[in-house]
């Protein structure tokens, strides 16, 4: 009863910090001289008028959904994961390696190159982790070395194996069968970038859920990182706990790196590290650190992501405006304690006044009986 | 008649719980008021609204005959409120003086002005009795001397009206009868003392009036002159209390835990552990006393396995566990009532019943290959919630962080007991509880003893140990001093030994 409560409430603070962002930025349109209600329209509608625009959107939504599930996994943990980046690199990698390297039927192939971005993306999370549990390194300090580790990896093995044919820069286009792009489903949604990275989000947004509401291992996961004296003294590994955590982190930002390499796009590029998993802290923020909340915030970003560039063509709204729009949402979302705290001084005046109310009710009663 | 606080109609309600159910109450100046009620009763609560740290519900506040709006300590600081906390609040690495000053600095051409302020901290130092050097380190001073630092605090902002958080709580008896001569002087020089305590005897020597809260409410004032520590007891409790433990002759039987020459270093300025050794038996309760520091944390954490240790064996059940993980340890049937149940304890974050599986929820039939069998798990704590009188508002699924001390505690006793261990390790397993819940867990552990399980009860209360224990181990600087029956010592000659002095020495 009490866990639902939390949820609502979590839920209504999420809310809350989405139509202040909302708020500011109608007030910034304002401020440039055009109309607030114009550019909510073509935000909108860029991300949702057709079949199409909603398959783009829920297409930019999936590595998202990734990067925000790896970063509330973590955090579970108590541990901070700003390595989804380079992990999301190091799963294309494999992907992409995988995809160009074997000529196997398509769902042979595909279940292959999801392992290998799983198990790509586990290792360059658990190194971290192991970097913590044995020597105390902060895992911030270690993840983010990892992602720059990603990076120069990325940048000499693709021009060195996976070259394409014309550009130094980029690898080979993937083929058909190496993709997570499906004939029937882009159909489905008139050639939208869809593809079936959103199915797997799905399946695993609800793993990660079961992983941490149902298991013994999302048990001891959340146990060491509520108190980690405590778990220790109970006898549960926190050390192992760790690790696993990171690795586990890892793997969901290496499925989002598949998904956004060999899904959304078809090659890779190097130089990049993809902002994606930079917004899975942020997506994380908003979905309160719970896998379906991560799912709604990511879905969210996704269409704004996706509506920006209609309303710029549209109005002459900057897209940078939509940009805005989600800092100041991270803004309030990471602020939430204190809409919280207002949020209950809120509740308090409320019940004070019922109680005024009841009590003045209750002496006028009394008044009138003596009269 | 004139009080110099008054509160009335004070009403607070946290989630689940009403902390002050519509409390009247008023302190005469010059006197040394006790505030007494078990934990969670309210009385904490009623004091920190008072200090300006909760804002009340309902009801009015009279300083004086002035109705005063307390809304934070700052405002509390003005009106000449001062309190001292359970739980110091000091900055480790400054001063005496510049802990004392914070927040108010005074200063002489931009910087801070520590030498008159020092000099000033001297003055009320002697003023008062207190003894307090301004230039030393706090963390280089007793736990003692930090407290007068904090009395000095609240004098240094004349503060008028002082309020003690369980003061004693972490003292020596040596220093309890010290700090009850400093509040003489205090009354002496003018002062008034809100006193909260769940301590009889503390009330008999020096409260002169004592208001008595149970449930959130207030169940009377009393003159402490024309009482007696059975009623008051009875007022707090709500029945009588016995201060006579049930304790039958102890039949104990084959040793179970053994350690020699144990051997593990110190921590933070502790002394560790040397060359120690010391036997328990199943049917026995070992009380293993000493002054804080001397090597009992490091001994608990040997054995269960949080510390590493340099040499020696610590035989469990004819084995030697000192290389097991902590869990293998626990599956020996080892268990632990941890002496910081926040940290080690519990999670707060956890719900009731998420916190009693923790050391078995790995286990049939709490979890089946892998997966959590919620439904057993609730049924187990509705059954250690009843068994073990745990009093949360939400039952099973209220979060731990919302219990009371008392409760806490009761947890975690209950899921301790609960694993049926051979050997208990209780540190200071009534530490800041009320009268109620210590004699619920003493029972407890005297049962235990009687079904035959081997108990080592390490404390710092004297009285405690000496209540319970079968036999009794003195550690000082690490070092078994001596190792004594129970029933043929007492407390001048454990208290000699918890300095140092082997036995014999003392005749």
């Amino acid at each position: 009863m009490k866990k639902k409560l939390i949820v609502k409430k979590n839920f209504l603070m999420s809310l809350f910090a989405v139509i202040l962002g909302l708020i500011a930025g109608a007030i910034l349109m304002f401020v440039t001289g055009s109309n607030p209600i114009e550019g909510f329209y073509y935000l909108f509608r860029g991300g949702l008028m057709n079949i199409e625009r909603i398959g783009n959107s829920l297409a930019t939504a999936t590595p998202l959904i990734f990067a925000g599930l790896s970063v509330a996994f973590a955090f579970k943990t108590g541990l901070f994961n700003i390595g989804g980046a380079g992990q999301m690199l190091i799963g294309g990698l494999c992907a992409t390696a995988v995809g160009l390297t074997f000529d196997w039927p398509k769902p042979i192939l595909l279940t292959v190159i999801i392992i290998a971005a799983m198990i790509g993306g586990a290792l360059w999370g658990a190194l971290p982790g192991l970097l913590k549990a044995r020597f105390n390194v902060h895992e911030v300090v270690a993840t983010i070395m990892m992602n720059w580790i990603a990076y120069w990896t990325v940048f000499y093995l693709v021009p060195l194996y996976l070259k394409g044919p014309f550009l130094e820069t980029e690898s080979q286009r993937i083929p058909m069968a190496a993709s997570l792009k499906v004939s029937w489903l882009t159909s489905l949604f008139s050639g939208s970038y869809i593809n079936l990275g959103i199915f797997l989000a799905i399946i695993f947004v609800a793993i990660t859920a079961f992983i941490l509401e149902r298991t013994t291992l999302g048990y001891e996961l959340k146990a060491v990182g509520y108190n980690r004296d405590a778990a220790e003294a109970a006898g549960i590994g926190v050390n192992r706990n760790i690790v696993l955590s990171m690795a586990v982190a890892g793997a969901l930002a290496g499925l989002g790196g598949a998904t956004f390499y060999v899904g959304f796009a078809s090659n890779m590029q190097i130089g990049v590290l993809p902002s994606q998993g930079f917004d899975g802290i942020a997506v994380a923020l908003l979905g309160a650190n719970s896998p379906w909340g991560v799912f709604a915030a990511a879905l969210f970003f996704g269409l704004l992501h996706t509506g920006k560039g209609f309303m710029n063509a549209m109005t002459a709204i900057p897209p940078e405006i939509a940009d805005t729009i989600i800092a100041t949402i991270i803004y309030f979302a990471a602020t939430s304690v204190l809409i919280e705290r207002n949020w209950d001084k809120l509740n308090k005046f409320r019940l004070a006044l019922r109680l005024r109310k009841s009590k003045q009710e209750s002496l006028e009663d009394d008044s009138g009986g003596e009269q | 008649m004139d009080y110099v606080v008054e509160m009335r109609n004070i009403r607070k309600s946290f989630p689940g719980i009403i902390a002050c159910d519509n409390i009247d109450f008023q302190v005469k100046k010059g006197e040394i008021h006790a505030l007494l009620g078990e934990n969670g009763a309210g009385k904490s609560t009623l004091m920190n609204i008072l200090f300006g740290l909760y804002q009340p519900d309902a009801g009015s506040i009279y300083l004086r005959g002035k109705k005063v709006n307390i809304v934070n300590p700052n405002v509390a600081n003005e009106l000449g409120i001062g309190m001292v906390h359970q739980h110091f609040k000091l900055v480790h690495n400054f001063t005496v003086t510049e802990n004392i000053i914070l927040g108010l600095e005074p200063t002489r051409a931009l910087m801070i002005d520590t030498r008159s302020a020092s000099a000033q901290i001297k003055e009320l130092s002697q003023k008062y009795g207190l003894n307090v050097d301004p230039d030393a380190k706090i963390s280089d001073v007793s736990v003692g001397m930090q407290q007068r630092v904090e009395i000095l605090k609240m004098l240094y902002r004349d503060a008028e009206i002082l309020i003690f958080d369980e003061p004693t709580a972490v003292l020596t008896p040596q220093e309890v009868r010290e700090l009850m001569k400093i509040m003489r002087n205090l009354i002496d020089e003018g002062k008034t003392i809100i006193l909260i305590t769940h301590k009889l005897r503390e009330i008999m020597a020096i409260a002169d009036r004592s208001t008595v809260i149970r449930w959130g409410k207030v169940v009377g004032t009393v003159n402490v002159a024309d009482t007696t520590e059975e009623k008051l007891a009875e007022m707090m409790v709500g029945r009588k209390v016995l201060f006579e433990l049930n304790k039958k002759e102890a039949h104990p039987k084959e040793e179970i835990l053994r350690i020699e020459k144990l051997s593990v270093a110190g921590s933070g300025g502790a002394k560790g552990l040397k060359n120690f050794s010391l036997g328990v038996r199943c049917g026995e309760i070992v009380g293993l006393a000493g002054v804080d520091g001397n090597g009992q944390a490091e001994l608990v954490g040997a054995i269960i396995g949080l510390r590493k240790i340099l040499s020696g064996k610590i035989i469990l059940h004819d084995r030697d566990v000192s290389t097991l993980s902590i869990r293998e340890r626990i599956s020996t049937g080892m268990a632990h009532i941890p002496e910081d149940r926040h940290k080690h304890g519990l999670i707060l974050d956890y719900s009731v019943q998420e916190n009693l599986v923790l050391k078995n929820y790995y286990l049939e039939p709490f979890s089946h290959k892998g997966l959590l069998n919620w439904d057993y798990i609730y049924d187990h704590a509705e059954r250690v919630i009843k068994d073990f009188d745990v009093r949360a508002g939400e039952g099973a699924e209220a979060s731990a962080r919302s219990l009371s001390g008392g409760n806490q505690q009761k947890a975690i006793v209950g899921r301790e007991f609960d694993g049926n261990p051979d050997l208990l390790i209780a540190v200071q397993p009534t530490r800041g509880l009320d009268v109620g819940a210590i004699e619920y867990i003493h029972k407890r552990l005297l049962e235990q003893r009687d079904q035959g399980k081997a108990v080592l009860l390490v404390s710092l209360e004297l009285d405690e140990i000496l209540d319970l224990s079968d036999r009794i181990a003195v550690i000082f600087n690490g070092e078994l001093v001596g190792l004594v029956n129970a029933a043929e010592t007492d407390e001048n000659e454990i208290g000699l030994m918890m300095a140092g002095g082997k036995r014999g020495a003392t005749a």
